[in-house]
């Protein structure tokens, strides 16, 4: 038997599987990890103090920062939250929008998990196929909002301002043109001997951990448990829609990539749907010109990209918030990873990671 | 449906307090009607002026201290003291006059007349004092305070007023120091009232009588009376439906019962509370509270735990060894809050470094700079 010695590894904060300034302190003996420690923070921007001094329209640009990947989502939980408490009427129009704008943020970011996983553990090409049609997606809202990635879209009470022209149009074209893409991925990758060795049976947790860390999104969902909050607990308009909520029972990094890929579809038939049901009127509700929450608090979650985004806000009845509280789902997706990554060859690493689908933006707050 | 009563109660809510407004102001404007030198009114106003400034700034400081001292009756305590006060500060004017006139007209019997005319007014005007306040008590349960802050406030500057007033006849600096000391006392008043609305939230949030019950009304009892039963009598300070909040049914714990009803949460087979959505603290200055969002699956039920700590040395029991994804929420708490969790597995500055002074999310936080 070979002898061997313990050596401790860095990977990171500047690595390029970590999509963003992750550092990951690995003991490994040869190349099994036998322990393993993240490091976060070092993107935190003090969000949640930041918010107690603003009021809460100033503080929509700071959720586009959140999760880069999916500022839409982010904007609408901050947004949620205010209406939850004040008891606002969303006109229709708005509503429908902010679906169709989060809907393609969803896909958006599905693509771009896709694209860089898939470029992590060894492929190049299906990176500039996601890139091509995730960018598709960054033009439409460019065209929405004005900006490519912090888009600032989302008012309390509505929508900055109603859709340019023709738009609904392009987004209704979009949609059948992306499932032809999709079909393809799934010919170019998920039939691929290679990439099912890769992630197979690789990084696997039960459904008991999974709730027992917390976890949400397609990593609680790949492992059986039925449970996305547009459905189960229905928000906006979401109500309208008939969609199926993709769920696997293996729990290991290939059931994620399933999940997300379906999820996908799933995505372009609300879009599908809110195109045909987009109606004509105002796009944002009667708000008066400084937002004062009543006094008290509340707790609203939503289903992102990543999992459950959650916005607690504690209010003294000012136009600032007393307290600014963002559940952060990558934040809380990341815990189980040291748990993961005990025992595991060190080629496995990014695709346990990986498959967790993190924004280090979020992670830190 | 229940939405759009809480609305029309709440319309209806803001109409009586702008009338009550309305009300204060032509009060005002009466009172002030009644001596129409111009001379006298800006001089009460200044004297207002300075008594509000002074009393936001004291009120700000003893606040804390009120609160510590008179945490319940505090309000009423605080009425009755303005209420004697007021009645003292009659007497002490009614002798005043009495003695004045009592050069201009010796006759005694007049005097006694006027005394006595003097005292029933006095009364009369207490009485309806007292019976517009309790009025007003029944109306608007949720008001009240306001409202209370708000006569408080407004007795104050009437007070110091009608001592201008009278510090313009006599021009006395006792007067003066006098005024002082009442604008102060009321705004004791004040910051007792401000304190216990702040602290009061929650109750007053609860003593909000609602139209229809929440829909989770009865899962709440559910919870509770399943908390009480095995956890034990005194486990939960409150229990109430945050409307705010989506009706999520909400318990306070106690410090010490704090992590046996979590537990009981957890592992209960009819709860059964798996899930942790949420953990994380806020500093509410007065104190410290933990906020802990739970789901469970089997009653298809999201429940809110809270628990209050003392701000000074805020420790309580750590939840991961029931939810493990309590584990980095805690460490963010104890990162920005400072809260400790004991028996953690291990507590560490999460986002900010290791060598950080100070925890950023309190209030009272003055950013270090080694450089300045």
């Amino acid at each position: 038997m070979l002898r061997t010695e313990e050596m401790l590894l860095n990977v990171g904060p500047q690595h390029p599987s970590t999509h963003g300034v992750f550092r990951l302190v690995i003991k490994i003996d040869g190349e099994i990890i036998k322990e393993a420690t993240p490091v976060i923070g070092y993107l935190h921007r003090g969000t949640e103090k930041l918010a107690e001094n603003l009021q809460y329209t100033q503080i929509i640009p700071y959720t586009d920062r959140l999760d880069y990947l999916a500022a839409m989502t982010n904007n609408y939980v901050l947004c949620h939250a205010v209406e939850t408490m004040m008891e606002m009427e969303i006109p229709d129009r708005a509503e429908y929008l902010r679906v169709i704008a989060m809907e393609l943020g969803r896909v958006a970011s599905h693509l771009v998990w896709w694209g860089t996983y898939l470029l992590d553990i060894g492929a190049t090409s299906p990176f500039l196929y996601a890139f091509r049609e995730r960018e598709m997606i960054v033009n439409l809202l460019t065209e929405l909002s004005g900006a490519r990635l912090t888009f600032n879209y989302m008012r309390v009470g509505g929508v900055k301002w109603d859709a340019p022209e023709d738009w609904i149009e392009k987004v209704a074209e979009f949609v059948p043109y992306m499932r032809e893409q999709l079909a393809g991925y799934h010919e170019l990758v998920t039939g691929n001997e290679i990439f099912v060795n890769r992630v197979k049976g690789v990084g696997t947790y039960t459904k008991e951990e999974a709730l027992q860390y917390s976890l949400s999104g397609a990593n609680l969902r790949c492992t059986g448990v039925n449970w996305d909050l547009r459905k189960n607990e229905p928000y906006s308009i979401y109500d309208r829609f008939n969609f199926d909520v993709p769920t696997r029972t293996e729990g290991d990094a290939f059931s994620r990539y399933h999940c997300r890929m379906e999820e996908i579809e799933e995505s372009l038939k609300i879009l599908e749907q809110a195109v045909e049901q987009f109606p004509e009127g105002p796009v944002l509700a009667k708000v008066p010109k400084i937002i004062k929450v009543p006094k008290g608090e509340a707790f609203v979650r939503i289903e992102s990209p990543r999992g459950e985004i959650g916005c607690y806000i504690a209010s003294e009845g000012k136009k600032e918030p007393y307290r600014l509280k963002f559940r952060r789902p990558s934040f809380y997706n990341l815990q189980i990873l040291p748990k993961l990554l005990e025992g595991e060859n060190m080629s496995n690493l990014i695709t346990i990671l990986g498959a967790i689908d993190i924004v280090l933006g979020e992670v830190d707050g | 449906m229940s939405e759009k009563q809480d609305l029309a109660q709440q319309k209806k809510e803001a109409a009586a307090k702008a009338k009550a407004t309305a009300l204060a102001r032509k009060h005002a404007k009466e009172e002030a009607k009644e001596k129409p030198e111009g001379e006298l009114n800006l001089l009460k106003q200044k004297a207002a002026a300075a008594a509000k400034a002074k009393a936001v700034a004291l009120a700000r400081k003893k606040a804390k201290e009120e609160a510590v001292e008179k945490p319940e009756g505090g309000l009423d305590l605080a009425k009755q003291k303005a209420a004697a006060a007021a009645k003292a500060k009659a007497a002490a004017l009614a002798r005043k006059k009495a003695k004045e006139e009592a050069v201009e007209k010796p006759e005694g019997g007049l005097d006694l007349a006027k005394q006595k005319a003097a005292a029933a007014a006095k009364a009369k005007a207490a009485a309806l004092a007292r019976k517009k306040a309790q009025e007003e008590a029944v109306e608007k349960p949720e008001g009240e305070l306001d409202l209370a802050k708000q006569k408080a406030a407004a007795a104050a500057k009437a007070k110091v007023a009608a001592l201008a007033r009278k510090q313009e006849s006599s021009d006395n600096d006792d007067d003066l120091e006098k005024a002082k000391a009442k604008a102060i006392a009321a705004a004791k008043v004040k910051a007792a009232a401000v304190a216990k609305a702040r602290n009061s939230v929650m109750e007053s949030k609860e003593d909000q009588i609602p139209d229809e019950p929440s829909p989770n009304q009865a899962k709440l009892d559910q919870i509770v009376h399943a908390i009480e039963r095995n956890v034990g009598q005194e486990a939960l300070i409150d229990h109430y439906i945050n409307r705010l909040s989506k009706d999520v049914p909400t318990i306070v714990a106690n410090p010490d019962t704090y992590f046996s009803i979590a537990k009981f949460l957890r592992y209960d087979e009819q709860l059964n509370f798996s899930y942790l959505s949420e953990l994380h603290g806020t500093d509410f200055e007065t104190h410290m509270e933990i906020y802990v969002h739970l789901h469970s699956f089997n009653m298809n039920q999201s429940v809110a735990l809270k628990v209050k700590l003392d701000r000074d040395s805020p420790a309580i029991p750590s939840l991961v060894p029931l939810w493990s994804g309590a584990n980095w929420p805690e460490c963010e708490a104890y990162d920005l809050l400072g809260i400790h969790f004991h028996e953690h597995p291990d507590l560490k500055r999460i986002l900010l470094g290791d060598d950080w002074k100070g925890y950023p999310l309190r209030k009272d936080y003055q950013p270090y700079d080694v450089e300045v």
